[in-house]
């Protein structure tokens, strides 16, 4: 029996450090294998100027224009989801905290829009575009892109809120606050640290998405300077580079693939951070 | 001498959806004593004074009727404002449940959403009702430190003098030494008897000997029924239930 127990204890502990193991060697295998091929071609003018004539055809110029388009883009599309998102995931938490069943049904509905493909979520844009007659554009690319983000972002702000016990809810409103001022200035302080992981993380997949941007937001080889102008983005400037039969411009590819990487690190980097500082006065519960 | 009922509930009942939770509940609360609402383990104790506060609404399955008056307004059937009805009650739970914020905020978060923000107000409010519950030399050197950095005992207190500030003159406590040390449970104890000449306290416990401490006035319920109720002296001196007594003696079944 005890000799039983013991194998047990050792076969699940060598079953989970072969699991880590494998995570992360793909982790840094990937990551490698794209700073290996893009690294050196990376260059300041790449950064800096945006696709000259015969670009994709391995002539000068740079992805400017993506690494512009793509910020704008996932920028315009988190500020969107959190000014919806952030009411939605207190509404439930705080306000129907009571109400199982509807809360629940939310969430499902939630989980189910997370699953829905993203290349979904971009024909569903194409085809409302098609309908109202509206062009490729950064506006049409950011509204597709919000609403593939916000449940997202709802469902990780909602596991977040969900962990505020519900004797917080009521001190807060036996002081005499309305279930806003609990909302806001009570449960928003509480979860401040997740609440800005769950932002930064829908950034992340924002930004790292192509396939509900691909009919939405088009490509262009400039910088938009008002919404309804088309606007490039690193995924699809990564796609467009590496479809080229040319090596030189396939290896540029890798290198826009290095940005991309770069930029999301950054921002998973700043998340951690942020979190820490908001950590301070959060309650332990 | 007679006493003056602070609060008086009659014919409550609570059910949530189809189970009965209160089944006719009549009890009056004096004015500025404590009254102990004690009983076994899920008897109503709790949601009984949940419904004083209308903490109950925020469940839709619960249905309540009949009428609970505070200084004669039923609070159950009022066009007043629920925050105002239930800034008039301080809530202590069952554990302490600070603000995430820092230890003065957490006194003057009630001041501030009830409009007072002048800051030397504010400053002599907390000072004030941080002395009040003896936390002011402890802290006084660390006002803008986390509150969740106390410990739990001053935690508790600092949730009392939080729910004094915002001016109740009524103090509901959910079990509220269940989580705490005894040298910090009866800090919290003592602070009870120092209180009840200026609130009306209601006290859920299920520790008899902390009843038996505290106690001015006593509801005793089983299974979501008062069984008896009536000054300390004469439910713990002479109980007239079978029940009561049995429970008193700790033969309960």
């Amino acid at each position: 029996m005890i000799q039983k127990k013991e194998f047990e204890e050792k076969f699940f502990r060598v079953l989970m450090f072969f699991s880590t193991l494998i995570i992360a060697a793909a982790l840094i295998f990937i990551i490698f294998s794209v700073l290996y091929k893009g690294l050196p071609s990376i260059s300041w003018e790449m950064l800096t100027q945006v696709p000259e004539g015969g670009f994709y055809f391995g002539r000068e110029g740079g992805i400017l224009n993506a690494i512009v388009g793509s910020l704008y883009l996932s920028t315009g599309a988190t500020v969107m989801s959190f000014l919806v998102g952030l009411p939605l995931a207190l509404y439930m938490n705080v306000h129907l905290v009571r109400y199982g069943k509807l809360v629940n049904t939310i969430r499902f509905i939630l989980d189910l829009l997370w699953g829905v493909p993203s290349i979904v979520y971009g024909a569903f844009g194409f085809a409302v575009m098609t309908y109202f007659g509206i062009r490729v554009s950064l506006l049409a690319g950011t509204i597709t892109v919000t609403l593939f983000v916000i449940p997202i972002m709802v469902r990780a702000m909602d596991e977040i809120l969900k962990s505020v016990p519900v004797g917080l809810l009521e001190s807060s409103l036996s002081l005499g606050s309305t279930r806003a001022e609990t909302a806001y200035k009570v449960f928003f302080r509480q979860c401040l640290p997740g609440l800005s992981t769950a932002v930064l993380l829908s950034f992340g997949r924002a930004i790292g998405d192509a396939a509900s941007i691909l009919f939405t937001a088009g490509f262009t080889d400039y910088i938009p300077t008002s919404p309804d102008q088309p606007v490039a983005t690193l995924p699809l400037s990564i796609f467009f580079q590496l479809s080229s039969p040319i090596p030189q411009v396939q290896e540029r590819a890798y290198a826009s693939a290095v940005v991309l990487v770069i930029i999301i690190l950054v921002t998973s980097i700043l998340s951690r951070m942020f979190s820490h500082r908001y950590q301070k006065n959060k309650i332990n519960f | 001498m007679m006493d003056k009922f602070k609060i008086v509930i009659e014919n409550l009942n609570l059910q949530f959806g189809n189970q009965p939770i209160l089944k006719n509940i009549c009890a009056s609360i004096p004015e500025n004593k404590i009254t102990v609402i004690m009983g076994p383990s899920g008897c109503g104790k709790t949601t009984l004074m949940k419904s004083l506060n209308r903490l109950t609404d925020l469940n839709p399955d619960a249905k309540v009727t009949g009428s609970i008056f505070i200084d004669g307004q039923d609070i159950l059937h009022t066009s007043e404002n629920i925050t105002l009805i239930r800034k008039k009650m301080g809530l202590l739970a069952q554990r302490p449940y600070p603000l995430p914020m820092n230890i003065y905020n957490n006194i003057a978060y009630g001041l501030r959403i009830s409009g007072r923000r002048k800051k030397r107000y504010l400053d002599k409010r907390v000072e004030h009702y941080l002395r009040q519950v003896s936390l002011w030399d402890e802290v006084k050197d660390r006002l803008k430190e986390p509150a969740g950095r106390l410990s739990i005992g001053q935690q508790q207190r600092l949730c009392l003098a939080r729910g004094l500030a915002v001016g109740p003159d009524i103090i509901l406590a959910d079990e509220p030494t269940s989580a705490l040390d005894p040298i910090s449970s009866q800090a919290i104890e003592g602070k009870f008897n120092e209180l009840k000449k200026n609130y009306t306290i209601v006290l859920v416990t299920h520790i008899l000997r902390q009843a038996k401490r505290l106690a001015d006035h006593v509801i005793f319920m089983y299974m979501g029924e008062v069984v008896e109720q009536g000054p300390a002296s004469e439910i713990f001196g002479n109980p007239r239930q079978e029940m009561t007594k049995s429970y008193l003696n700790g033969i309960f079944y």
